[in-house]
Formats: structure tokens, sequence, C-alpha cells
């Protein structure tokens, strides 16, 4: 009889944090720069250069940790790990081993059976990220870019307590959806401003002591994320099956060919001599500093999703949907806070902006549109001054672009014509042009105004109130 | 009296009061530096062209009102450990032989505000790994009192400079007595501050948590000017600390009564020649009789100082070094196979002995499984070197002692055996492990007519006490006799 085994899984968490400048000097983190044009000789590794720590690295971790019920360490200290690697200008890391500055915590999430699990957090530490290495195949060399070299991250290790790729997706995305609320970062995995490595083992099922762990790189997205655990999983479980033992390593994934390959064993793992940077001083949190930034946390999803509830009255599915990105959920507030019409800016984010992101693949933290741009298009469409037709291919443009819908609305002369006068004329010429369908609705055939309407619409490229339209076409026939 | 006999401040005043100029006295110390340096060897970079152009800068704002500090438009010399932009900075390594910083040093920085001219860059002992100048890849330097010996280290270029006049000051550093223990030897005065009085941004890094620029000078009044010029709070170096007393001049007063002196007996054991000895024990009485409260005393734990800093300065140096791959600047091996090979033959040419053997040194207190046994012990025995000084200090304003156990040895003596030459940093060291400020100044000649450093410790923040006690002394002692001149 088969054996039934059990995945056990724990994660590293990578995750960029939200800063202007780099952890240790002024430099900017901003992305997509030339190479080496952020940088400076502190994160160039210069002789000579020091470390100063950028205090919102501080901030947010400790965000991080009291948002992931972690305890805050008092006293810690920032550790260099010793590794040569041409990314790594000084040839260390400046990270955090003996006294991280968060430990013991956790997060809730809800099982594919509907209930709810503690995942444990060992620690969140702060670290320095490194340079990049590009490798000219051409030329036959490696060069350099230094810009990354000092991005501030922070590494969030779990306990090893999920068993499941569901698991291992649910807790990353409360991870992500806490980081986003928080402001500390926008957490995306395919630029890699979040990145997690997976540390998995199997045991039979039932069995108390763990089995040993591979520890699996480059998962770019959760699909990725899913696929590799599904194979790993099965890597192991043939492994032990054929009588083979499961060698401690890094792997690499290949998500287009949906395979791993080893990097490195433990046998060949680097005594990195951490010790405590001596260029740094420790870190003293005090109340003072804790009980501020308690007081600067952000109201989080549960909270949000039951004020959205009392305040605004839109449905529970709308509040899910919303409130699943703290950028959505912001756009909401802010057009609501202008417009007062929370109803129609969730009806806008609901239908049109979901459909939008689905047919152009837009990720819900890229949307462009501003809520101010937003609450103007609704004021429009109220004012009857476009019709909800042209509102929705004025939202299309600003779905892309960001318009200001008055302007864009001005400039294509797609404003309603509300005149009785000149509209009269079109409905006129189309009672003319279309005698069968005023035949038809003299006869009771109810239908045939709503033809008529249509070609009036049509006549006027759209620009008119379609109701106001109705009611001509009634009192002319 | 020629320009370069004068000291830093005298020379400041002279070009106030129009009876020289900046460019004057530049031209002179180049001169003698071409004259002599052939012989002793201080400079690994002149920048005779800079210098004049510095000068010339200078005079023009000392003569429009806009320079007037105590050193303006005073020729200087920079330990070859602290980046100066555009020009040459070395450390004394082939590793480095070709390396030009993009920027300058806080402490140089500091200098160049205050009007100095920068001549260019002396010569140490390889990464500031010595203590006598002969690990330098650019040869030894010489002493200016005897060029049969050494002038100290690591901080000997700066030294031999100050004591031949090639120029009116120097600034060295200091990890476990690389400023006071070179002043000794060659009859200057050095002085380290308590640690983080000077900025270390731009100082190319030894031992992070000892390192300390600090003025190498003709007097113990040139040496409170310079202090005053280089301590400021640098936010660009987190270990600085934001002082207030650095108004050092104002404690060159000429009295010591009442301040209590600690000499601790440990330091005058074996191993201390006899002269050295003597000379030291003249200066404590000389002191006494002029007010001071002199008292002997046991200092415990100094014979632990020697393995906890040759541990905590060797692990800090492994990882400080890690740089120097090749990658960026510096040398690079010419025949190599893949990246890890080029990293092995770059540092392995690239380095002297004595650097690679803190870097192994280092790297094993750090490995996995040594950590706990070496470097975390050593970091406890730290504290409680600290703790033992904290209750000295509080019966003692300060602790004199000798600054080396010896005069200056030869050439060649040191190197053929390491552990003694370690030995010899024994009443150095600790006041780098307690964070102290320490001055050397010289208190007599040996038989071989060879300078003796006399060593004066205080508590965190006093160099203001150590200077008083100084200046008093240097005013009964008398004008200290200068090196046989105009060697050339």
């Amino acid at each position: 009889m088969a054996k039934e085994y059990e995945t056990v899984i724990g994660l590293e968490v990578h995750v960029e944090l939200a800063t202007k400048t780099k952890i240790f000097c002024g430099c900017s983190t901003a992305f997509g720069a030339e190479p080496n044009t952020q940088t400076c000789p502190v994160c160039t590794g210069m002789p000579g250069s020091l470390p100063v720590l950028n205090r919102q690295v501080l901030e947010y971790a400790i965000s991080v940790g009291l948002a992931t019920n972690c305890d805050i360490t008092r006293y810690a200290k920032f550790d260099r790990k010793n590794y040569f690697y041409p990314d790594n200008p000084q040839n260390y890391q400046i990270s955090q081993l003996y006294l991280p500055i968060c430990k013991n915590g956790g997060v809730e999430i809800e099982t594919e059976a509907g209930g709810v699990k503690t995942v444990g957090i060992h620690e969140i530490h702060m670290e320095e990220d490194a340079g990049k290495l590009i490798h000219d195949e051409w030329e036959d060399c490696s060069l350099v870019d230094y810009n990354r070299s000092g991005v501030p991250l922070i590494e969030i290790v779990s306990e090893p307590d999920m068993r499941s790729a569901e698991e291992v997706i649910a807790y990353l995305e409360k991870l992500r959806l806490i980081i986003q609320y928080l402001g500390a970062s926008d957490c995306k995995l395919q630029e890699g401003s979040m990145r997690a490595d997976v540390n998995l083992s199997v045991r039979e099922a039932g069995a108390t002591e763990f089995g040993t762990r591979t520890e699996m790189k480059n998962l770019n997205s959760f699909k990725a994320i899913s696929r590799a655990i599904a194979g790993e999983t099965e890597r192991q479980i043939d492994l032990i099956e054929s009588g083979e033992k499961v060698v401690q390593e890094t792997r690499r994934w290949d998500d287009a060919k949906g395979e791993s390959y080893a990097m490195r064993s433990k046998e060949d793992a680097q005594d990195y001599r951490y010790f405590p940077d001596p260029d740094l001083v420790p870190i003293a949190v005090s109340d003072e500093m804790i009980a501020q930034i308690k007081a600067r946390q952000p109201e989080f999803r549960t909270e949000k999703m039951k004020r959205y509830k009392e305040e605004f009255g839109i449905p529970d599915y709308d509040i899910e949907i919303i409130t699943a990105s703290k950028h959505m959920a912001d756009i909401f507030e802010a057009a609501t806070a202008i417009c007062g019409q929370p109803k129609k800016v969730s009806n806008w984010l609901m239908v049109e902006t979901l459909r939008l992101m689905k047919e152009k693949e837009v990720d819900v933290e890229d949307l462009r549109f501003s809520p101010e741009n937003l609450a103007k298009l609704i004021a429009l469409t109220d004012a009857k001054a476009i019709n909800s037709s042209v509102a929705k291919e004025v939202f299309e443009v600003m779905f892309e672009e960001n318009v200001d819908p008055e302007k864009y609305v001005e400039e294509k002369g797609l404003k309603t014509v509300n005149d009785e006068g000149a509209l009269r004329k079109t409905v006129e010429e189309v009672i003319a042009a279309n005698p069968q369908s005023v035949e038809d609705y003299h006869n009771g055939k109810e239908k045939a105004i709503g033809f008529l309407v249509g070609q009036t619409m049509k006549a006027m490229k759209g620009k008119a109130d379609p109701a106001l339209v109705n009611r001509m076409l009634k009192e002319l026939l | 009296m020629s320009i370069t006999d004068m000291t830093a401040v005298q020379l400041a005043e002279a070009i106030r009061a129009g009876r020289t100029t900046a460019v004057e006295a530049t031209e002179a110390v180049l001169t003698r530096i071409e004259a002599q340096d052939k012989i002793y060897n201080c400079y690994v970079t002149v920048d005779a062209d800079g210098a004049l152009a510095q000068a010339k800068e200078a005079q023009a704002r000392i003569e429009a009102g806009e320079l007037t500090g105590a050193l303006a438009g005073v020729p200087v010399a920079i330990k070859d450990n602290m980046c100066t932009e555009g020009m040459l900075t070395t450390c004394s390594s082939k590793i480095l032989y070709n390396f030009v910083p993009a920027y300058t040093a806080e402490a140089v920085l500091n200098l160049r505000k205050a009007g100095a001219i920068i001549l260019g860059k002396t010569n140490m002992d390889e990464f500031a790994m010595g203590s006598t100048t002969e690990t330098s890849a650019f040869g030894v330097t010489r002493n200016p009192w005897n060029t049969d010996h050494v002038p100290g280290g690591s901080s000997g270029g700066s030294a031999a400079a100050v004591a031949a006049d090639e120029c009116f000051y120097a600034l060295g550093s200091d990890t476990g007595g690389s400023i006071r223990q070179p002043a000794a030897y060659c009859g200057t005065v050095g002085m380290k501050p308590t640690y983080g009085t000077v900025s270390r941004y731009g100082l190319i890094a030894y031992g992070s948590s000892l390192d300390q620029i600090g003025p190498l000078t003709k007097d113990v009044t040139d040496c409170a000017a310079v202090l005053e010029a280089i301590a400021s709070h640098d936010e660009k170096d987190s270990t600085s600390v934001a002082r207030e007393d650095t108004d050092f001049t104002a404690a060159l007063i000429d009295d010591v009564k009442d301040m209590r002196i600690g000499i601790p007996n440990d330091y005058f054991g074996d191993g201390l020649d006899g002269e050295v000895k003597e000379a030291v024990l003249a200066a404590a009485k000389a002191l006494e009789e002029r007010g001071a409260v002199v008292e002997h005393f046991d200092l415990s734990l100094v014979e632990y100082a020697i393995p906890t800093y040759y541990t905590i300065a060797a692990a800090e140096a492994s990882s400080n070094l890690e740089r120097f791959d090749g990658i960026k600047y510096g040398y690079r091996t010419k025949d190599y196979a893949g990246l890890h090979n080029m990293y092995k033959r770059s540092r392995s040419e690239g380095f002297g002995e004595e650097v690679k053997r803190r870097i192994m040194l280092g790297s094993f207190v750090l490995s996995s499984g040594y950590y706990d046994a070496y470097y975390l012990k050593a970091l406890r025995v730290k504290a409680l070197i600290k703790k033992a000084f904290d209750e000295a200090f509080a019966r003692y304003d300060v602790i004199l002692g000798p600054v080396a156990p010896a005069t200056a040895p030869k050439l060649g003596e040191s190197l053929a055996d390491p552990i003694k030459m370690y030995l010899g940093d024994i009443y150095t060291i600790a006041v780098n492990l307690a964070g102290l400020p320490g001055i050397s100044l010289p208190c007599g000649t040996d038989r071989n007519g060879l300078p003796i450093g006399l060593q004066l410790i205080g508590d965190c923040f006093q160099e203001k006490k150590l200077i008083r006690t100084a200046y008093t002394y240097e005013k009964i002692r008398g004008a200290f006799p200068k090196t046989a001149k105009e060697v050339g």
C-alpha cells in the first residue's frame, strides 16, 4: 500500500522597502535608472566609506513586525555576512543574525477547509540588497550595476507551519496585504520587490520528525510557487520511495521547464563568519518609538471591511474585492470622499475597472487613474453631461492614461446634447427615414421605439441622453 | 631660525603677521623633502604642484581676511590611509598601488577648511598593520634620529616627516598605538583622541572599533590646535560623537596643581628598558614637584590586552579588507582562470605577509565553531579592561607610563619575530580597547641618542586634562633637542 506523505513548508520572504533612499546612504532607490547612476562611495563599497542607518527602514521593519504580532527587539544590531561575490561591493552584506529587529510573530490564514490557522514568524531582519550582475555574452565579460546595491530589504522568516501550496499562497497574500496596507512596499513578485524562497521537506503522515529539507529559489509568481511546491514534493517522495535520500541543498526552479536543479549543497555551504558590524551602533528601540509607530499604523483590512459595511453600505462582495488591495481601497475612499457616492464609485471599480484589468492584463497595483478623475466622471454622468456609454468610453481612456474626463469630454466634443431644439431636428430626420418602425410603433409594437432611440443616438454619435430622446420620440409620434 | 624649524602655530602666526607667506613655507618644506626624503622615505606621494597651488590660494584668502584660523596656510602631511580626492591613496599596499579616491576623508576636509596645505601622503605599515613601517610595499621609512633604526609604526612616515621637518604637522591613525609609538620613537608629540572624536569617514579601516585619527606634531600646543581643527561630529560616521568641549587649545595651561596622576605598577615590570623607566619616572617626579598628586597603583588585566587586541583587530580587519578583491579598483592579477581564482591570486599577490597573517587570524577567530571561544570572549575581556580603567579614573585624572618598552629598534629586527613585535604594543593597546585618549611626548633620550616617549592616558573625553599635563611637562622639560639636520 502506498504511503501517505505530508509536505512541510517554511518560507523566507524578502521584501524591498519603499524608502526613497537606500538603507545606509542617501542614494535614490528608484527603479530603472541608467546603470551605476544611483551610487556613491558607501553603496559601491569604496575604501573608507561608512554606513549610516536610514531611520525609515527601521520604522518600516518595526511596523511590519507589529502588524504580524512580533516581539520588537529593544537592543538590536547589524551583523556582517562575509562572502565574496562581485555584486556585493564590500564582499560582506550588512544583515542581522544575532539580534534581529523582530521575533516570534505570526499571522492567521484561512485554510482550504474554511478554518483558520496561524503561521508562525520566526523573525524579521533588515539587510541590504546586492547589485546586479549583467553577463555580456557578446563581449564575454560581466558587468556590475550597483544601483540596487544598498536598497533596503526585510527578510521575513516563517516557521515550518505550512502544509500545502494553498497555505503558502494564503500566507503570502496575507503578508503582501499587510505590507501594502502599511505602505512599506508594493510587494510585486514579478518585479522582485517581494521574493519568496521555499524551504520544503516531506515526511510520512503522522511522523513527528521533519524530513531533510531543500530550499527553492527563483520563484517569480504565485503560480510558479505552486508549481515548484508540487514539483519538489513529488521529487522528494520519488527519492524516498526509491530508497534514496533527500540531500539538503539549494535548488533553482525553472518555471518554463517545470523542474528544478541543484545550485549548491550543504557540504559546500560557506562559513559566513557573521559578526556585529563595528561601523554601526546598536539600535536601541524605545517605548516612545514603538508607541509612535503603533499610533501611525493604518486601518488594516478586517477593520476596513467592517467600516465599509457600516459607513458606505455597499455589498459584502464589493467590500471583499475592494479591500483586497490597499491601492484599490485608497482609490475607493478618495473618490468617495470627493463625490459622496460610495455605491457609484464601487460600481465603477467592480464592473468597468475589473473588466479592463482582465482584458488588458493590468495588476491592481498598477491602476493609474486618479480618484479625482473618477469622481469627476461620476459628476459628469450625474449632471447628464454625458450618457453612460460615453462615460464608459471616457473611463477606458482614463484607465489607460489617467486623462481628466472634463477636459477630455470637452476636447473631443462628447458632451450630451440636451438642447431639445438641436435634438428635435435629428429626431425628426430619424422618424422620416424609418417609416416602417414608425408604423410598427403606431400598430402597438412598443419595441419599435427602442430601434428609433438607437438610430437617434447613432446619428448623435452617442452624445445624447437616451431618456430624453425616448420622451421626444413619443411626443413627436 | 629657518622656516621649517617653526611649529605649525608659529608658522601660522608668522604668515598672519606678514613675516612669511604660505607659499614661502610650502616651497621651503618641499625643498627639504626634495633634499632628504630619498633617505628617510617619509612620503609615498608628494604633490608639489598641488601644494603650491593650495598655498597661493590660502595666502590670498589670508590676506583678504577670509582665513584666520590657528593653522591657516600651514603645510601638512597625511597618512596614506586617509582618502584624498584625486590623490593616490595606497595604504602602502600593492593592492591599492593605483587607487585614486573620488572623495576626501572628513578629517582632511576639516583641515582644508582650516586652511591647511596638503603636501602629500606619508608611508605607513601596510594597512596600518605593524609597528615599524617596514611592512610598507613602498620601502621602509628611516628614523631621522638614526637611519639604522625604524621610525615606529604604523604612522611611521607621519612621525618621521614631523621629526625631519618635512612637514609642519601630520595626521596619523591609531588602532593599537600607531600614532603614540612612532611619535615616541621619533621624538614628536602624538595623540590618539577618544574614540568617536574625529570622524573615521574616509579613513580606510583596519580595526573599525579601535581606529581613530589624530595629530603628530612638534609640540603640545600644535597638538591641541590640530585636534581642535579635526574633531567634529560627522553624520556620515555612526560612531562619531557630538562633543561640545573641543576647544582643546583652552587647555594649554602651565599648571598641574592637584592633578591626580596614577602610575600603574603593571607598566613598569619585566621587559621595560631601564633607561625608559628612569626617564618616565623622572617626568612623573617633575610633575609631582609642580603640585600634581602622584600615586602608584595596580591596573589589572594588562597581560590580556595584547591577545584581546589581536583577536578583535584581526577579526575586523579580515572583514574590512575583503573589499580589496581586484574587481573595482586596485591590483588585479595578470593570469587567472575564473572569478574565484582571480580573487585568490589578486589578494595573494596584492597583500603583504603581515596583512595576510592578520586576515588569516581574523578569519579563524570568526569562523563557525570558534566565534564564541575567541571573538566573543575577546569582546568580554575588552569590556572588563574598560571597567578596570573606569575604576582607575575614579581615583586619577591621568594615568602616566611609558609608550613602548624600549626606544626604536634597528631596521629588520622586529619582523623576524612578530610575537615580540606584538608584545611591544603592551602599553598602548589597552587605550584603544577602552576607547580612551592618550598622548605621547618626548621625555628624554637613551644611550644611543634615541628619543624616549612619555604616555599620558585620560578617561573618555578628558583630552583637556592630558593636554594640560603634557603642556606643563613640556614647560618643565624645555625645548627637546632636534634631530641631526641637513642629512642630504
